[in-house]
């Protein structure tokens, strides 16, 4: 039994990353989004290199929140359309995991770089050393919560057409804790009135949470879609 | 194994598709499913997979198990294949994550390439799945079938697309499977071939209206 279970996973791990590397562009399709997101701030606050410091680590994260969601739509729809879905019901390997390897390969292929980018795109809001590697690491620990909370949605919309606006709306709200804490954490300054500690251990436990609790949401979702 | 299967009734969208249905099977047994478009065909074998769920009956297994779905492999319209991905590489995923642990394969690349080879598909086995004909994915979907062994196949119209001589090729690998104690389920339009009882569909409960 556990014999057959790591090697069903792992194969799946292993396709999800073969499929997401070679159509290509899809990986980095979200870095480029993120990298837009950012880079139209200045023009729409202005050059204030002040202000811009200040509203940088929330924009860096409003930014990863959006470019996360928009590939989301994808994750189960694919395997909807072509058939495979129906297959992996069939597996021994229980849903739940299943799902959660899926979000794996998903965060690795794009919340990753998002994360990789984050502080060279933060040189572009002028943001302290400091605040460049608080924003990195509160992404690291951050954007697994905000796949894995945009996974329910993407169950849910599996079998609609247009599903990724949608998805938007179901996932963004949901999202707003992980948002918060993620912010309070990336702005914290040395010395100031938030440390930096407090919100980012709670943002680690809403991950943890994530974690624990959503293949539980998606795989239901999924299993309802499938009717 | 056996499977016992009693008053089954099945709903879709609010409409009864059928109700009182039964059969039974057991080893090296085959049934077609044959009906009109509409009677429930594909409903069934989908909800014998466990995709859906029936409103009413039950299906007994012995020796009991956790129901059908992971005695079987399904092969329903689509094939499950991604077009990204080598005919190869489709087909080792879906025998690393459809294996069952208590049967483990002797060696699992031979396997593959044995059910590869027994459906012609060794030649092409390096292309991505996005530049296979119709046909050739048919077949690719129905090597999944050889490279794990499961009891009970479930099939839904599994000579679509194929030429004769791959028709010829499914029949054969029908019957070693009911030779070999293996179970089908067929739904089809067309003879398979099969020495198999057939369950009429949309016959007597209104049929396809």
């Amino acid at each position: 039994m556990s014999k057959s279970r790591p090697s069903a996973l792992a194969a799946l791990l292993v396709r999800e990353l073969r499929i997401t590397r070679r159509i290509g562009g899809a990986a980095s399709m979200g870095v480029v989004f993120f990298l837009c997101l950012v880079a139209i701030t200045p023009f729409a606050i202005g050059p204030d290199l002040k202000l811009l410091a200040r509203v940088g680590p929330a924009i860096l994260w409003i930014a990863a929140l959006l470019s996360t969601l928009l590939g989301l739509d994808r994750l189960f729809q694919a395997d909807h359309d072509d058939g495979s879905l129906d297959l992996l019901f069939l597996a021994q390997t229980p849903l739940e995991l299943v799902v959660l390897v899926k979000c794996l390969a998903h965060w690795l292929m794009t919340g990753l770089p998002l994360v990789a980018a984050s502080p060279v795109f933060g040189l572009m809001l002028g943001l302290t050393p400091h605040a460049l590697g608080a924003v990195a690491l509160s992404l690291l620990v951050g954007t697994p919560a905000l796949t894995l909370i945009g996974a329910i949605g993407a169950g849910l919309t599996v079998s609609l057409r247009r599903g990724g606006l949608l998805l938007s709306i179901l996932v963004l709200p949901i999202s707003v804790p992980v948002l918060i804490f993620g912010v309070a954490a990336a702005s914290a300054e040395p010395g100031g009135i938030v440390p930096f500690m407090t919100p980012f251990l709670i943002l680690c436990g809403l991950t943890l949470v994530a974690v624990a609790l959503t293949p539980f949401a998606t795989a239901a979702a999924l299993r309802h879609g499938a009717e | 194994m056996q499977i016992e299967a009693s008053a089954l009734a099945l709903e879709r969208g609010g409409r009864i598709i059928f109700t009182n249905l039964g059969f039974s099977l057991s080893d090296g047994q085959a049934l077609v499913v044959t009906g009109p478009n509409g009677a429930g065909k594909s409903s069934l074998l989908r909800a014998l997979a466990g995709l859906l769920p029936f409103a009413a009956g039950r299906i007994a297994v012995t020796p009991g198990g956790s129901g059908l779905s992971e005695h079987s492999h399904y092969v329903g319209h689509a094939d499950a294949l991604k077009p990204s991905l080598t005919v190869y590489e489709n087909l080792e995923f879906w025998a690393a994550l459809l294996g069952r642990a208590d049967t483990p394969p002797a060696d699992p690349v031979v396997q593959i390439e044995m059910a590869l080879a027994r459906l012609g598909l060794a030649r092409i086995a390096d292309l991505p799945a996005a530049y296979l004909s119709a046909g050739q994915k048919r077949r690719a979907a129905l090597a999944r079938l050889l490279a794990v062994r499961r009891p009970l196949w479930l099939l839904d119209e599994p000579a679509t697309a194929l030429d004769a001589a791959s028709q010829k090729v499914l029949a054969e690998v029908m019957l070693a499977h009911l030779a070999d104690g293996g179970m089908i389920i067929a739904a089809t339009h067309a003879p398979l071939g099969l020495p198999a009882r057939e369950l009429v569909l949309g016959g007597t409960n209104g049929g396809a209206a």
